[in-house]
């Protein structure tokens, strides 16, 4: 063989002109120019199709991608016990058996604001899928945590009537000028605030903590602070006129017996207006304030360290938790754990589905094939008919279609009575072939029928008779004509039908919740469930991810192993 | 040896007859009527005529894709009216080529040596041999997509010969080509199957196709054979008027036998003349005829014009320059469209429009034909 020319190191003009590339009639690169031209023409057919993808982007993935975020999300945690999460972080889960006294007394804190702003039900809820009887713990709780308050209320009375009045409270805590204000202490707790309720908006709050009574009393300026911008954004009232939350007694209390308190108050009291606080701090106020007393007397199971356990697993704003259960496992404190035997479904479910689906699927071709051959092959006027019949289905509500093969299949249905009557099957041994997986295979693969044969039908319909006939005069008979010639370019229909059948299947729902029974259910079943039923929407939400997963996975195999291009819908 | 076994075919027992064929598809018309045609082995024969006049049909009939309502078609003298087609061993190539989109080229030609089960060595030399034999030994790998029409249709030509068959059908297979790519092809063709002395049945519409490749035509007409002769007898004598206006350009004109003898027969035209013309199928005056003059035997120039030749006087309406030759249209007898060829030499005269002229033609040249109707 001879060299090409342009190969030879006798022509190396011709070589460089050839790594250059060739240039436009204006000198510029070729390939740039094109590259233009095209960017272009791009530009403008995105134009053209800008509204239809803002309306999908919105209506569309938006709220998929929604849905999807919901499946990690466990910020509601963190929203509604900021604190003891934050203090939970210190304890090992197990060492020692119950967190230490900080943890319940934040805990004590947050969840008197949770239950004031009816927050800690939807917490207990949320617990509650992970541990059975949190659900219980965290609405019991609610009802008697302002006990130990309204005593200590009672004893601040006792000492001085002023402390029935809002004015001593806002007199105590509000910044006396501008710079004894505290305003990052302030921001913390809008945002905690914010966090629970959602956002506050721009509300003029008449309320700035004081940076030195926050030295004395930090505790209860904290929860001041949170009380008075949770009355005053959130109820909409003058707080020096409100008397706060029976928690700010509690937080006084407790700060008053903390080492620091005398010198600090003094320091205070240097500065300002008489106040009741400074007979109070005179008093010697012996109130036992044992947090982890008070919780578990107010509950036994706050003293259970598997509670304590649960909700320091699932403290993090982002959490594998709802994925795991998906796939059977659990998140603990020693990583992801299988579940316990009887709460291992969702897997056999899974596989379940996918396995169903493919017998659907399977069944699907085999019934539709013929069905489309003929319409592709017949006279005009017979095949129309026949794609009448086809379409038929399309006109009946799916749950007539659905509910028509109840009464076709069950114990006493039409297929059972023929053939007792046919004396096939004895009475009292009728086939089961409702509320079972057989039910489900059945209707579905009647439902789906027609997403199989329309696509198998327009990609049939332009194959030429004559490649047959070629086959055929060729030599080949009638059966190896069919199977070399035609079979094959059959192909891309069968793809086609496949994946929309396959794809519907894996994620219905109707059909099999009417006809499945137990053990006929799919995976989108038990996602509805959780949705509508147990509300637990972040596990629906990872069963979905990992449905729609499944299906790319899927998708991506087929076009390995077929090729996409391979698919045809006409 | 095979273009003379083909000249002397008559008499030996032919290859492919069809005998009193008839079909309709509906039980209602008949869309080939009564078929008699005989062809010889090693024979190129083409059918032609208009569209839907039944050519297909009778190739379906043979392949063995429609079945015949009526008649007998053998094969080497056997009947193969219930013969599937795929054990005819009739090559054949579709007018759209009809090669199998997801095979490569090769394995299009392998196909029918696969179906017969020929060992694979034996298939690969052949397969090779074939594609040689078209000049596309280098495009085996390809798909049919991927090829131009031109070399679509020589694969399909190569995969109806790749079998080695008796007989080859070829339902219009140049309809899809450019004119110059046409001739090609159709000298390929006829040399290829001449050299390999294989019987070809070839279908078309494009007459000029028909005259140069073919050994002979029939002509094809609302289900029946009009005619079927050599090119030049097709041409020359045309038995009808169906067949002298079918095959390239004839002027008629119409009118009424005066009296037959001596061979020839006395029309009087429409407008009053008499002309001499010979009688094909005319027997008796009085009956009405068409007459018809190729547009080459028509001379207007008195130097060249035959002592014999009849004269008429016409009105030049029309001259239309082609290059090589002259159009001249005239008004004769009452026929405005009658034509006048003449070869672009230096001596040739242009003729304006307007111009009354004396055309004649000889006896010999104008053929006393039915009406046509
Ligand atoms: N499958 C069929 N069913 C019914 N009628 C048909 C069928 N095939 C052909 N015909 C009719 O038979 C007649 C002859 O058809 P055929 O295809 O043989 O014509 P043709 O000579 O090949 O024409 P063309 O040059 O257009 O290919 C036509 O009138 C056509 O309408
Ligand atoms: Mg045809």
């Amino acid at each position: 063989m001879r060299t090409p020319v342009f190969f030879d190191d006798r022509y190396p003009m011709i070589a460089t002109a050839k790594h250059n590339g060739i240039l436009a009639a204006d000198g510029t690169p070729l390939k740039r120019s094109l590259a233009r031209a095209l960017r272009r023409e791009k530009l403008r057919a995105l134009i053209l199709v800008m509204p239809l993808l803002i309306f999908v982007l919105l209506t569309f993935i938006t709220p998929i991608a929604n849905m999807l975020l919901r499946s990690i999300d466990n910020t509601i945690v963190g929203d509604t016990i900021l604190y003891t999460v934050s203090d939970l972080n210190d304890w090992n889960g197990s060492d020692p058996p119950l967190p230490p006294e900080n943890v319940f007394r934040s805990l004590y804190f947050d969840l008197f604001i949770a239950v004031e702003t009816k927050r800690h039900t939807r917490l207990g809820s949320r617990l509650n899928y992970e541990q059975t009887g949190i659900s219980s713990l965290f609405r019991r709780s609610g009802r008697k945590l302002d006990d130990i308050g309204k005593e200590i209320e009672k004893t601040l009375i006792a000492s001085d009537a002023r402390w029935t009045d809002g004015q001593t409270w806002f007199d105590l805590f509000a910044a006396r000028n501008e710079g004894d204000a505290d305003p990052e202490l302030f921001d913390r707790q809008f945002l905690r605030i914010q966090r629970l309720q959602g956002e506050l908006g721009n509300i003029d709050i008449d309320f700035m903590p004081s940076k030195s009574i926050a030295k004395a009393l930090p505790l209860a300026t904290r929860e001041y602070t949170a009380w008075a911008i949770h009355t005053a954004s959130i109820e909409g009232e003058d707080i020096a006129q409100t008397r706060p939350w029976e928690s700010i007694p509690v937080a006084l209390i407790y700060d008053m017996q903390q080492p620091d308190f005398a010198i600090e108050i003094k320091n205070w009291l240097s500065q300002s207006s008489p106040h009741p606080i400074e007979k109070l701090s005179t008093e010697s106020i012996d109130y036992p304030l044992d947090f982890t007393d008070i919780l578990r007397k107010i509950h036994k199971d706050w003293g259970d360290i598997e509670v304590w356990q649960t909700i320091k697993v699932h403290s993090n704003d982002y959490t594998s938790g709802y994925f795991l259960n998906a796939v059977d496992m659990r998140k603990s404190l020693d990583g992801p754990t299988i579940q316990p035997e009887n709460k291992r479904i969702l897997i056999t479910l899974f596989i379940r589905t996918v396995q169903m689906s493919l017998i659907i699927t399977l069944a699907c071709i085999l019934l539709g094939y013929p069905v489309a051959w003929l319409m592709a092959n017949l006279p005009m006027r017979t095949a129309n008919l026949l794609i009448i019949l086809v379409l038929l289905p399309f006109w009946t509500s799916l749950l007539v279609r659905t509910s028509a093969w109840k009464v076709m299949l069950q114990q006493q249905g039409v297929i059972n009575e023929t053939l007792v009557w046919l004396g096939v099957v004895a009475t009292d041994n009728r086939l089961e072939i409702i509320n079972n997986q057989i039910g489900t295979i059945v209707a579905m693969t009647h439902i789906l029928l027609p997403f199989m044969i329309l696509p198998m039908y327009s990609v049939m319909q332009t194959i030429s008779p004559s490649y047959v006939r070629a086959a055929k005069s060729l030599g080949a008979n009638d059966w190896t004509a069919f199977l070399r010639v035609y079979f094959p370019q059959s192909i891309p229909g069968i793809g086609a039908g496949s994946i929309l059948v396959f794809i519907l299947s894996i994620g219905y729902y109707i059909t099999p919740e009417i006809v499945g029974g137990t053990d006929g259910v799919f995976i989108s079943n038990r996602i509805a469930y959780h949705i509508s039923r147990s509300l637990n929407w972040g596990l629906a939400a990872a069963l979905g991810t990992i449905l729609l997963m499944v299906v790319l996975v899927l998708y991506w195999t087929y076009d390995r192993i077929v090729g996409i291009d391979n698919v045809k819908l006409g | 040896m095979a273009t003379d076994e083909r000249r002397s075919a008559e008499g030996k027992e032919p290859f492919v007859r069809f005998d009193r064929v008839q079909k309709s598809y509906d039980g209602e018309t008949l869309v080939v009527k009564d078929l008699n045609l005989d062809i010889s082995k090693g024979e190129f024969l083409t059918m032609l005529g208009p569209s839907g006049s039944g050519k297909t049909t009778c190739l379906m009939m043979l392949a063995g894709f429609e079945t015949a309502t009526h008649g007998d078609i053998l094969l080497d003298g056997i009947s193969i009216n219930h013969i599937p087609p795929h054990r005819r061993g009739i090559g054949m190539v579709f007018q759209n080529y009809a090669l199998f989109p997801h095979m490569t080229v090769a394995e299009n030609l392998s196909f029918p040596l696969e179906v017969r089960k020929i060992a694979k060595s034996e298939r690969e030399s052949k397969v090779k041999k074939a594609l040689d034999m078209v000049e596309m030994g280098d495009f085996g790998g390809r798909r049919p997509a991927q090829l131009s029409g031109g070399q679509q249709q020589r694969i399909a030509l190569a995969r109806a010969l790749v079998f080695e068959p008796q007989l080859v059908l070829m339902d219009e297979p140049l309809g899809a080509l450019d004119k110059q790519l046409r001739e090609k092809m159709q000298f390929e063709i006829t040399d290829l199957t001449h050299r390999l002395g294989i019987t070809v049945v070839y279908v078309t519409h494009d007459q000029t196709e028909a005259l140069t490749m073919s050994d002979r035509v029939a002509v094809f007409d609302d289900g029946r054979i009009q005619q079927v002769a050599k090119p030049d007898t097709l041409y020359e004598e045309p038995d009808n008027s169906f067949v002298a206006q079918f095959i390239g350009e004839n002027n008629t004109l119409d009118g009424v036998v005066h009296s037959i003898g001596d061979g020839y027969a006395l029309v009087k035209l429409e407008n009053g003349e008499m002309i001499d013309c010979k009688p094909i199928n005319v027997s008796r005056p009085g009956e009405r005829t068409r007459v018809s003059i190729r547009p080459e035997r028509v001379e207007f120039n008195k130097d060249r014009l035959h002592p014999d030749a009849h004269t008429l006087e016409a009105e030049v309406l029309e001259f239309i320059y082609m290059g090589d030759i002259f159009r001249t249209r005239v008004r004769v007898a009452g026929n405005e469209s009658f034509i006048i060829k003449t070869r672009n030499a230096p001596d040739q005269a242009r003729l304006e429009p307007g111009r009354i002229i004396e055309i004649g033609w000889l006896p010999d040249d104008c053929r006393a034909l039915d009406t046509g109707t």
